[in-house]
């Protein structure tokens, strides 16, 4: 897996987390920033499935097989875009703070991708 | 500036109660989380090799079930469902600490790791915090709904504000 994608997300995400974070913190419903910001990091996950599937395709085999491997990719990449509507439905500082919750289960993903690909091999 | 949009969502409440909104979205979302988790889990868990630890992974479904089951009821909201959603966030909470003591008692039954393994480890122990919040937002739920006035309550615009003071009361 491209390891250097992997980390950009992960440290992606956990910057949305503390944004949003601070948002909540402040008693602020997410806005168009944050959305914008949510926007970047789904792009993110969307690259991180398409090289991810290449790299399938390629013949690479995940440690932990690929059916675990691509099934982890569609959750990164659905993680963002699910708190984002629901922070959308919920215009308080509890949407902010899901949409912190829904970042950092994506930066915990990352963790465990790293670890299914089988740590850095074939990075 | 945050005023406006706190109160908005206040004065639309759930469909039949108002565990589904403010902090009942974060837990519903939680719960969500965990239920996709759980569930996709122990799918591959029991289609792949069931074999290797069939009882962790039967816990793990069971796991999945309940969170399921509490997801379903939090988006519901009302009445029916609170109480519901309050059974099974017991439920829950005992089958956290039951297999999370048991893991630790006999390991030996236990080849790979359930959700619930050593109360949640694996999970940042948020596996024991869910239940315990649940449990504290649904009780919260019940006394808003046994307040004598819910209506003047939808349409009071510092009701959102009135009830976090009345939770922190207690």
């Amino acid at each position: 897996m491209l390891t250097p994608l992997t980390v950009t997300l992960a440290v992606a995400a956990l910057a949305l987390a503390a944004w949003c974070g601070w948002a909540a913190y402040r008693d602020q419903p997410t806005k168009d920033w944050h959305f914008i910001g949510m926007a970047v990091v789904t792009l993110l996950a969307l690259v991180q499935l398409v090289v991810g599937v290449v790299q399938l395709a390629q013949g690479r085999d995940p440690a932990d097989g690929a059916v675990i491997f691509v099934s982890y990719l569609v959750g990164v990449l659905a993680c963002v875009p699910v708190v984002g509507l629901v922070s959308l439905t919920e215009r308080t500082k509890w949407g902010s703070l899901t949409v912190v919750a829904g970042a950092v289960v994506l930066a915990v993903l990352q963790v465990r991708l790293y670890d299914i690909w089988g740590g850095g091999t074939g990075a | 500036m945050p005023e406006p949009t706190t109160t908005k969502s206040a004065a639309v409440p759930g469909r039949g109660g108002r565990i589904n909104t403010g902090p009942g979205k974060l837990l519903v979302t939680l719960y969500g989380i965990f239920t996709v988790g759980a569930a996709s889990r122990s799918l591959v868990q029991l289609t792949t090799r069931f074999d290797e630890a069939p009882l962790a992974y039967v816990l793990s479904a069971v796991a999945a079930v309940v969170y399921a089951f509490i997801t379903l009821s939090l988006v519901r909201g009302g009445e029916g469902a609170r109480k519901a959603a309050l059974t099974c966030c017991g439920l829950e909470l005992l089958g956290v600490l039951a297999v999370g003591t048991w893991t630790l008692v006999e390991p030996s039954a236990f080849p790979d790791a359930t959700v619930w393994s050593d109360y949640g480890m694996g999970y940042l122990f948020i596996p024991v915090a869910l239940p315990l919040t649940g449990l504290w937002w649904l009780r919260r739920g019940h006394r808003e709904q046994t307040a004598p006035t819910p209506s003047s309550e939808q349409s009071d615009p510092t009701s959102s504000e009135q009830s976090e003071h009345r939770s922190q009361e207690t």
